[in-house]
C-alpha cells in the first residue's frame, strides 16, 4: 500500500490534538458498510412488518348467538352447539362452537368453555371412568361442575357470558370463571 | 469415458484441489469403528446429516403435491399417500425420518458430551449444534401441523400453548404463530413457510458453519 507511507507522513505533519482526518480504510468501512446495512435492512422491514400483521390486526369481536330454551337446562352440564361469523384471515366461516351449560345451586344459567386450561385441548362433562366431572384426554386434566381445576390444569375453565331472554339462552363472549 | 470427461474439465477448471478439500481427509484411529468397534458412536453426527439430507429430499418432492391451505391439505396428503405411486413410501421416509433425525441428533449430542468434545476449543461449534438442535425441533413442530388431521391441529394448539408460557411476551408469541387468534388458515400457511423455506434455510447455513469448525480444528483426541 503505497498510501500507507502518505498517510504516515502527514499524522506527523499535524501533531495530536488537531482534527484527526478519516482514513482512507474507515472512509471506505463507513460507506460500503452502510449500502451493506441499507440493502439488507431496507427490505427486512418491509418483510418483518409483513410477518407480524395479525399481531397487529384488532381481534374480533364476539355477539351474543341465541342457544337452547333455558327451561331444558338442568344441573348436569350439557354440550351445547352454536354457530359463529368467524373471519380467519381470508377464510370466512361458520364453525359449530361448544358450550357447557347448566344451571348453578343458586338457579343461575352459566355456560363453561370446553378448552381445557392446561394446553388447549377440549374438556368432556363425565365421560367413561370419570362420573361428575370435567375431564381432558389430553394429559389427564379434570374439572368440578363449576369449572374449579382439580388436577394437572393450573386454572379453572373459562366462562361464557350468558344473558336469558324470552326463555331462550344466548352466549356470549369468553371471559374468566366467575365462578370459583 | 468418465476419467477423459474428468481430465476434461479438470484441465480447464482445475476442480481436483476443490474436492480434495472436502473429501481428503485424515480419520484417527480412535474414530474409526474398523479399529475399535465401539468407535460407532462417532458415526451418530454424519447419520444425522445423512438423515437430514432425507428429509430435505423426501420433503421437497412432497411439496410436489402437499397443498398448505385449510381446505385442501388433508385431501392432498391423503391423494399422495394412496394414489400416488410409491407415495406411502416417499411419506413414510419423511415421517419416520423426522422421529430418526430427533433420535440421532440426540444420540450424537450424548456422544459429544460424554466424550467432553465441547471444551476448548470447540465450544463455539457447541453453541452452534445447540442452535441446529432448535432449528431441527422446530422443523418437527412446524411439519407436524401439516397434514392438518386432528391429531396435528391438537398438538400445535398444545405446543403453542407451551409457547405462550414464556413470560412477558408470551401472549406476542402466540399470536405470532398462529397468525392470529386461533390456530387456522393463517397458522397453516405460516408453519409452511417456516417448515419449508425459512427453517431449511437456517439449518443448512448452520449445518455449513457446523462443518467448517470441524474441518478447521479436526476431530477431538482419545479419551
Ligand atoms: C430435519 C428436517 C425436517 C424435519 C424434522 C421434518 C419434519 C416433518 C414432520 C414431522 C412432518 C409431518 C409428517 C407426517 O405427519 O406424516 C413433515 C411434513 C412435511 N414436510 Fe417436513 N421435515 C423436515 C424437512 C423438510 C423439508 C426440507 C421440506 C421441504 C423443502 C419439508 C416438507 C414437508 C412437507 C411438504 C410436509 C407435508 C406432507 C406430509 O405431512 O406428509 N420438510 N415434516
Ligand atoms: S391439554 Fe388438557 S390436560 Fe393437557
Amino acid at each position: 500500500m503505497s498510501e500507507h507511507t502518505t498517510n504516515h507522513h502527514s499524522a506527523e505533519e499535524h501533531p495530536k490534538g488537531k482534527k484527526r482526518e478519516m482514513s482512507r480504510r474507515q472512509f471506505l468501512n463507513y460507506t460500503l458498510g452502510g449500502t451493506g446495512g441499507f440493502l439488507i435492512g431496507i427490505p427486512l422491514v418491509w418483510n418483518l412488518r409483513f410477518a407480524i400483521d395479525p399481531l397487529l390486526q384488532p381481534s374480533a369481536s364476539s355477539n351474543y348467538v341465541k342457544t337452547v330454551e333455558e327451561s331444558t337446562i338442568t344441573s348436569t352440564p350439557t354440550s351445547v352447539k352454536f354457530t359463529i361469523s368467524q373471519v380467519d384471515g381470508w377464510y370466512y366461516s361458520e364453525p359449530k362452537m361448544e358450550a357447557w351449560v347448566a344451571r348453578g345451586a343458586d338457579g343461575q344459567i352459566y355456560a363453561l368453555s370446553p378448552t381445557c386450561k392446561h394446553l388447549g385441548c377440549t374438556v368432556n362433562w363425565a365421560p367413561e371412568g370419570h362420573s361428575n366431572e370435567f375431564f381432558c384426554p389430553c394429559h389427564g386434566a379434570r374439572y368440578t361442575v363449576d369449572g374449579k381445576e382439580l388436577a394437572v390444569a393450573s386454572a379453572p375453565l373459562d366462562e361464557y357470558d350468558v344473558q336469558v331472554k324470552d326463555g331462550y339462552v344466548y352466549i356470549g363472549p369468553l371471559k374468566a370463571n366467575s365462578r370459583v | 469415458m468418465m476419467n477423459k470427461l474428468y481430465n476434461w474439465i479438470d484441465e480447464r477448471l482445475d476442480i481436483t484441489p476443490l474436492w480434495r478439500d472436502v473429501a481428503d481427509h485424515e480419520v484417527p484411529e480412535h474414530v474409526n469403528p474398523a479399529h475399535h468397534f465401539s468407535a460407532f458412536v462417532y458415526c451418530f453426527g454424519g447419520l444425522t446429516f445423512f438423515l437430514v439430507m432425507i428429509q430435505v429430499l423426501s420433503g421437497v418432492f412432497l411439496t410436489m403435491y402437499y397443498v398448505p391451505d385449510i381446505i385442501n391439505a388433508y385431501t392432498s396428503v391423503d391423494y399422495l399417500q394412496y394414489k400416488v405411486q410409491f407415495g406411502d413410501i416417499v411419506r413414510g421416509m419423511h415421517h419416520w425420518g423426522a422421529s430418526l433425525v430427533i433420535v440421532m441428533m440426540f444420540l450424537h449430542t450424548l456422544r459429544v458430551f460424554f466424550t467432553g468434545a465441547y471444551k476448548a476449543p470447540r465450544e463455539m461449534n457447541w453453541v452452534v449444534g445447540v442452535l441446529i438442535f432448535a432449528v431441527i425441533l422446530g422443523l418437527g413442530f412446524t411439519g407436524y401441523l401439516l397434514p392438518w388431521d386432528n391429531k396435528a391441529l391438537f398438538a400445535t394448539k398444545v405446543g403453542i400453548e407451551i409457547a405462550s408460557s414464556v413470560p412477558f411476551i408470551g401472549d406476542l408469541i402466540k399470536e405470532f404463530l398462529q397468525g392470529g387468534d386461533i390456530v387456522g388458515a393463517q397458522t397453516l400457511t405460516r408453519f409452511f413457510a417456516l417448515h419449508v423455506f425459512i427453517l431449511p434455510a437456517a439449518l443448512l447455513g448452520l449445518l455449513a458453519v457446523h462443518f467448517i469448525m470441524i474441518r478447521r480444528q479436526g476431530i477431538s483426541g482419545p479419551l
